[in-house]
Parts: C-alpha cells; structure tokens; sequence
C-alpha cells in the first residue's frame, strides 16, 4: 500500500511561482514518468514527494498520512549524481543502509550480525549486476554502474515510494538500455511506486505506467513568474489500447498571448 | 622545437632538477663562508660547515652545563611534546565544531559569526594575555599553536563539510540516519582528508607560534635555544637549529601526506589517474 495524493498543491519561491494547484492520485505500484521542459517544476514536485521540501500551500498524503516534512526510509531516491557515497566502497556502500537501521549510536555492525547483513547487501549488489566491482570506491566505477548502485542503496531499506530524478540523464544511450532492462523487473518483483522524472520521452512511455507531462499552460510576457506551471498531460498507459488514453477528459487549453489579451482587456 | 609547456622530464631529470637548487645554495654558502674567514678569521656570521658540525654534535652528545641534558635532544622533545599537544587539541576542536557547524544549521547561525571574528585576533597579541592566564608553563605555549591554528581548522572543516552535495545527505536521511548517524558515517569521513590537508597548512603556523612563545618565556625548547644563543652572535649553532626544524616539519608534513593517502585512498582516486 502506497497511494500518493497531492491536493491542490502550489509551490512558490517569493513573487515566483513554479508549481500551481497540482492535484493528482497515484495508485500504489504505478510507475509514474514526469516529463516537461527544463526549469518547469519536475524535480520540485519530486523533491516534495521526497519531504525535501514543502509545498507553500496544499497537501500531499502517503497512504492516508500527511507525509512528514522531511526525507525518511519509505521514499528512496536515486539522484542524476552524487547519490552514492565516494568514502564507502560498492559493499559498504549498500550496507551502510542496514547498519543505520541497526546500529543507532556507531552505525556500524561487528561480528555475526555483520555477516548476516553483509549477505543481503551482496545479493543486492549482485541483483543490480555489480558483484565483481563489489570492493571497489564509486570513483573509480562508471556512470552506469555508479546508478546501479545507487538504485541498489535505495533498494536496501525496500521503501514504498522509489523516486527517480534524471537517473539515466548522464549516461550514454547503451547504458541508458541496460539501466532500463534492470529497473523494470526491480519495480515488477517488489511492487514500489516509482516516480521518475526524465528528459527522455522514449525513457518515459518505455518505462511508465502513467506519464504525467508539466508545463505551464498560462505565459504572462510581462511578468512571466506570475504563473506556475501545470500537469497539462495525464496518460494512462497501462490499458491495452492502441493508443494512450489521456487521463483527462481533455487537455487544459494552452493560451496563447493573444487569447490571453483578448479575455483581460476585450475592447483592445 | 617543441612548446615549453610540452617538455616534461623524466623520474631521473627530475631528481637532478629537485636536488640542484639544494646543491647551489650548498656551494654558495661554502665559498662565501670561505671567503668571510679569509677576510677575517674572526668572522661570526656564516661559519665553515665544520665548525657548525662541531657545535651541534657537543649540544647532542654532551650534557648541558647548567641542566645535565642533551641540549639538542632535550630541546627537540621538549618543543615536539607542545607543537603535538597543540596540534592535536587544535585538530579535536576544527573537528568536532567543524562537522556541527557544517551540518546543523543552527549552531552554524550561532556560532559561525564568532569563529569568523575569533580567527581574526592575532594570536601574538594576546600572548601576554596568556602568559598572564596560564602562566609562562607549558600550558601558555600550547594555548598560543591552539589559538593560533584552531579557529583555521574550524573554519576549513565546516566549508569542507557543507560542500557535500546535498544530494548525499538526502540520500542518507532516505536510508534512515540520524542527525547523529549522518555525522558519523557521512561527514566525518569525508571531513577526515581535509583535516589532515589543513593540518599539513597549519605546520608553518604552528611552528611560529611555538618558536615564538619559547623565545619569549621557556627553559627549554628549539625556539628557545636559538634565542638564548642569539646573544653571543652563535650562528653555528642557530643555523644548524634552524636546519633541524625544518627537517621536522618538512618530515612531518611528508608522513602527513603519506598517511592520507594510505588511510583514504578514495580521495585521492583522481590524482592517482
């Protein structure tokens, strides 16, 4: 069970505002893509999901709960960079999760508990294909494995909400076909939610189960913070239909400038 | 004829060219001594390298008149025993306040002014406060390395460790840390590279300080001898003092760097490439 709910959510930085009253289900075990242009809000609506921030007005629920103002073990996240930790090498790395979890003043295990967990963190390394790398540093690894196994770091606390931004955005496109042909039977296997923000439409109706795109359907020339952008797609492809429903009964008609004039100043 | 920036020498040459400037302050030394005691066989200030060796080895083997002890060697353990203990205090606090100021925000707002502010008060300026506080002991000359370079490992620890990406301590907190737990696992490894760095910066500043407070009030020490010699004009045996400090800190700073690149190795991944 992990049902997202955002209502009526908006989020501005003083006069500038990014997101406007957003308000979507998702359903637990979805695999949501978000797509949109740069700088349209994608990676803020993810980083409110993740508590990372909070929205300046509306409320988003995890399971029925008010999610807490702060990133916790239910949302997992693999970033574009810099997710995994350079001091830990590939094992540690994922151990590092469970030793949190069971080790609340050192945050480290000895001795037979150790050995147990050190055996759930091999196989998850080896579930994302790195047990030959297992005692190297992330430095000396490549991009690709680099997410990896930053997506087997976040599959150690086996969170409800696996959140994804830009994950493949640095890889080059091979990798990027490896690192979809991974992430897929992860997500089937353990029934998470993912919510995935990318760049890559062909990434986003390949891998999703819903695409939501985000843009701004109002444009003001003269004060363009004044309007925040919008979820003006919502497609639902999970159905066995031909062509992707839109989860709208239709789109929100984009105004163009001149239509825009015409209903502020109709004399004109 | 190729680029200048594209001559690169070889592991050989490149010995050969450390070593020459060594070898051509050596020699110049030698003749312009040689020519001061030609001139004058009385002259003080560069003396023969015999002459220093003499020196040196009677303050190393034979005990002091006045306290028994090799001069030399008293000298050296007493002065390491102060810059260590300084070091190490002034290391223990850029670390802790360090990572606290670099990770919680609040104890960043509330003391990173007042850090900011102490750095700046010349520690020479209040030496004498010191010495009035703690006494012309010990405790005065290692208050003075502490003063002096603790404010700088403070300073340098808790940039280092707000320049984490904020992507890792997201990342963290999704895996269940603590505010405690991300400290411990997170920052202070990552911090520990950097201290050691800025430990090897503060070699110079610590030595200053302990010279400068054993000139002042001390009965035994490096910094002490050099200024209690300065009094006949004994350049035999204040060039040679002057020779060994260096050697310790230039060996010193050697085994530091030696000692981060043995213990984090995957900080120094890129320079190794």
């Amino acid at each position: 069970m992990s049902e997202i709910h955002v209502h009526n959510v908006w989020m501005e930085y003083g006069d500038q505002i990014v997101l406007e009253s957003i308000s979507l289900e998702i359903a637990c075990g979805a695999f949501v893509s978000v797509v949109g242009p740069s700088g349209c809000g994608k990676s803020t609506f993810l980083r409110m999901i993740l508590g990372q921030e909070r929205p300046t007005r509306g409320i988003i629920m995890l399971d029925g709960a008010a999610l807490p103002p702060e990133p916790g073990p239910d949302r997992g996240v693999v970033f574009q960079r810099y997710s995994v930790f350079p001091h830990l090498n590939v094992l540690q790395n994922v151990l590092i999760g469970f030793e949190f979890a069971e080790s609340a003043f050192t945050a480290k295990l000895f001795g037979m508990k150790r050995k147990a967990t050190v055996d759930k963190a091999r196989a998850l390394v080896e579930a994302v294909g790195l047990s030959e790398h297992a005692l190297k540093f992330p430095s000396t690894l490549s991009g690709g494995q680099q997410q990896r196994l930053a997506i087997a770091q976040a599959l150690a606390k086996e969170p409800k909400v696996l959140l994804l931004d830009e994950p493949f955005g640095a890889l080059d496109p091979g990798t990027r076909a490896q690192m979809h042909a991974l992430i897929k039977p992860l997500w089937r296997e353990r029934g998470m939610t993912v919510i995935m923000v990318t760049h890559d439409l062909k990434e986003a109706f390949g891998l999703g189960t819903r695409v939501l795109a985000f843009d701004k359907p109002r444009i003001d020339p003269q004060a363009p913070e004044r309007y925040g952008a919008r979820i003006i797609y919502d497609l639902d492809l999970s159905r066995d239909g031909p062509v992707p429903i839109l989860g709208f009964p239709r789109p929100i008609e984009a105004n163009t400038t001149f239509q825009e004039t015409r209903r502020s100043m109709p004399d004109a | 004829m190729r680029r200048a920036i594209n001559i690169v020498p070889g592991s050989g040459t490149r010995i050969l060219l450390a070593l020459l400037p060594f070898l051509l302050i050596a020699g110049l030394y030698v003749v312009t001594s040689a020519e001061r005691r030609a001139a004058n066989p009385g002259d003080k200030l560069l003396p023969p390298v015999a002459e220093m060796a003499t020196s040196i080895g009677r303050l190393a083997t034979e005990p002091d008149r006045r306290s028994g002890d090799l001069a030399l060697w008293s000298d050296t353990a007493a002065s390491l025993q102060r810059l260590f203990i300084g070091l190490g205090a002034a290391a223990t606090i850029g670390l802790v306040l360090g990572l606290t100021l670099g990770l919680l925000p609040v104890a960043s707002a509330g003391l990173s002014p007042l850090v900011a502010v102490i750095s700046m008060i010349p520690p020479m300026a209040i030496l004498p406060v010191l010495f009035i506080v703690f006494g012309l002991g010990e405790l005065s000359k290692v208050v003075l390395i502490v003063i002096g370079i603790a404010p700088f490992l403070v300073r340098d620890l808790a940039m280092a460790v707000a320049a984490i990406p904020s992507e890792q301590i997201v990342k963290a907190q999704t895996l269940g840390a603590s505010t405690w737990q991300l400290m411990l696992r997170v920052a202070l490894p990552q911090a520990m590279p950097r201290l050691i760095e800025a430990l090897r910066l503060s070699l110079g500043p610590a030595f200053l300080f302990l010279i400068s407070a054993e000139a002042i009030a001390a009965e035994s020490g490096l910094g002490y001898r050099i200024f209690l010699v300065r009094r006949y004009l004994a350049m035999d045996v204040i060039l040679p003092y002057v020779a060994w400090i260096t050697l310790i800190a230039y060996l010193f700073d050697w085994l530091l760097a030696r000692l981060a690149r043995r213990a984090f190795p995957w900080a120094y991944v890129r320079e190794a490439r």
